[in-house]
């Protein structure tokens, strides 16, 4: 565990030591700030709430969380360290940990800075503080499945472009997956069981359901379980291709 | 004690690495020679743990590197093909997370972060970002990791590439003062290196071994071996010398190097022909501006062993 801790302690020293962290963060807050007042219409829809907020996370991370995880071993690749990191004493799956924890607490660095929302739609009225807190933790989570997907496709490619590109595809299927736009797709030729499970796999099911105050341990599960999924899928990735 | 047993590597159609077996035993420093493509840097990731190979099996220290990979990784120090380390972080940093990740750590981290500092000369750089320096110092904090934990085995893959001739100098100095009770196999295509810090020399290519002697077993093989050279004053008396050298039983045959004015006469078997030649030349009353006797040239053994052979 040690040894995880060290390579995230690396990495999110990295963040802060390249303009990474403060472009992602500035970028991330004001599209937040934009998306929530100039979309979202928070005065103007007089209701002490933080729903339009909430409601373009799962959008905006589709692009930025794939912009931040791109790099996470595409770039390890192309400038070799991956060959200095791989032959330290450490075993795979914790250089994978280390890294996917890293990305993570760096992105709910960037969505807890988002408070001055908090703060305005306090002063304004009364909000369900309770409804809120939830929200930042489905969004904590969601944001967690979209670095460990991203993590994971990083690693079959030196190219941080195709990295990106591939992720934010992954990213927006699993986010529409409940949505006729994916499911059209496969409910002509598959049995409507697996289309079901398809439609349970979507990010947005689950992440409204915590959002509107619930947090359920099936959706926590589903989270875990995709986050855990990912991370091993990345430690098998990087043994069969760590050195091409 | 590294143990490679049957080592292959096939890259599709390419195997880099075919069927290479060898021992490394403490106190060794193994140079591995060979042109470029020849499989040396694939077979020194494969002992660091990076490559896996296709077939065979390499134990470091008694661990095997595939199904005992940390023990193994712990009991090695690897300087990786071009010194890759992260460009954004400083020396100090880098040092700093790599000792971290070796296991260093109270004094005895403190302590070996200042003597490899101090070893490499990289005090005046350790707050400056690594991205910024130049390739000379890029290569010393990437020994300065490999050595971090006074590891057991060295695995150093062009360990002086990139430096000037001074820093070669103490980079080689550094290798041989730390490779009494280590094993040391480096990698390099300058052949003065390996009479510098190896004791042991292997040529490899096309994945294959193709000569594994001390470096002076290899220069014997050159046939510039006990050769003598000489050269003449008067440069005029050239053809008269090298008719009486060639008659000399002890010589078997002669070469002229018309522009440097130099006559090289190699030995007929099991002869050393310097005694008879300086007798021959006092005798004769020759006037010499340079005699010597060839100890053999790396560099001819090794185009002869390779065949020229490059990829």
């Amino acid at each position: 565990m040690n040894a995880a801790v060290a390579v995230l302690k690396r990495e999110l020293q990295s963040y802060f030591l390249t303009p990474v962290a403060y472009v992602f963060i500035v970028i991330f807050l004001i599209s937040a700030n934009w998306l929530t007042f100039g979309v979202g219409l928070l005065y103007e829809r007089g209701q002490a709430d933080l729903g339009p907020f909430f409601t373009f996370h799962p959008w905006l991370f589709l692009f930025l969380v794939p912009a931040l995880s791109m790099r996470l071993w595409a770039e390890e690749r192309r400038s070799g360290s991956i060959e200095l990191l791989m032959t330290l004493p450490l075993e795979p799956w914790q250089a994978v940990l280390g890294k996917f924890l890293a990305a993570w607490l760096f992105t709910a660095l960037a969505i807890v800075l988002t408070f001055p929302i908090w703060l305005t739609i306090n002063y304004l009225g009364n909000p369900d503080n309770g409804t809120i807190l939830a929200a930042y933790i489905g969004s904590i989570l969601m944001a967690g499945g979209f670095i460990a997907v991203g993590s994971c496709l990083s690693a079959i490619t030196k190219n941080q472009v195709i990295a990106f590109v591939l992720s934010v595809i992954a990213c927006f299927v699993l986010l529409a997956a409940g949505y006729p736009v994916v499911l059209d797709v496969f409910s002509p030729w598959l049995p409507p069981a697996i289309v079901d499970g398809i439609a349970s796999l979507g990010f947005l099911t689950h992440f409204e359901d915590i959002s509107k105050g619930v947090i359920d341990l099936r959706d926590l599960v589903y989270f875990g379980l995709l986050i855990g999924t990912c991370i091993y899928a990345n430690t098998l990735i990087l043994g069969i291709k760590q050195a091409d | 004690m590294i143990d490679c047993k049957g080592l292959t590597k096939q890259y599709g159609p390419l195997r880099a690495v075919d069927n290479l077996s060898f021992r490394v035993e403490p106190g060794e420093v193994l140079g591995f020679l060979g042109p470029n493509g020849a499989g040396k840097t694939t077979t020194m990731r494969i002992i660091a743990g990076f490559v896996a190979p296709t077939a065979g099996s390499v134990s470091v220290c008694g661990f095997d590197v595939e199904s005992q990979a940390l023990e193994a990784k712990s009991r090695i120090g690897y300087l990786p093909e071009g010194a890759p380390t992260y460009p954004e972080m400083t020396p100090l940093s880098f040092l700093r997370f790599v000792a971290e990740l070796r296991g260093l750590n109270g004094q005895r981290r403190t302590t070996r972060l200042d003597e490899v500092i101090g070893l490499l000369h990289l005090e005046s750089v350790l707050d400056q970002s690594i991205e910024t320096l130049s390739k000379g110092y890029k290569r010393r904090v990437g020994l300065a990791q490999a050595i971090l934990n006074d590891p057991e085995v060295l695995i150093l893959d062009e360990p002086t590439d990139g430096l000037d001739p001074n820093q070669k100098f103490d980079v080689r100095r550094l290798i041989r003062t730390m490779s009494a009770n280590k094993i040391v196999v480096i990698s390099t295509h300058v052949l003065e290196e390996v009479d510098a810090v190896c004791n042991r020399a292997m040529i490899i290519a096309h994945g294959r071994i193709l000569a594994d002697d001390t470096p002076a077993g290899l220069e014997a093989q050159s046939r510039f071996h006990n050769a003598v050279t000489l050269k003449l004053k008067d440069a005029a008396q050239t053809a008269a010398v090298n008719a009486a050298v060639a008659a000399l039983g002890e010589v078997a045959e002669t070469e002229v190097d018309a522009d440097a004015g130099r006559l090289t006469a190699f030995p007929a078997p099991q002869q050393r022909p310097l005694t008879a030649i300086s007798r021959l030349a006092v005798d004769k009353g020759w006037e010499l501006a340079e005699l010597h006797q060839e100890s053999g040239r790396l560099d001819e053994v090794f185009r002869t062993v390779t065949g020229g052979a490059s990829a």
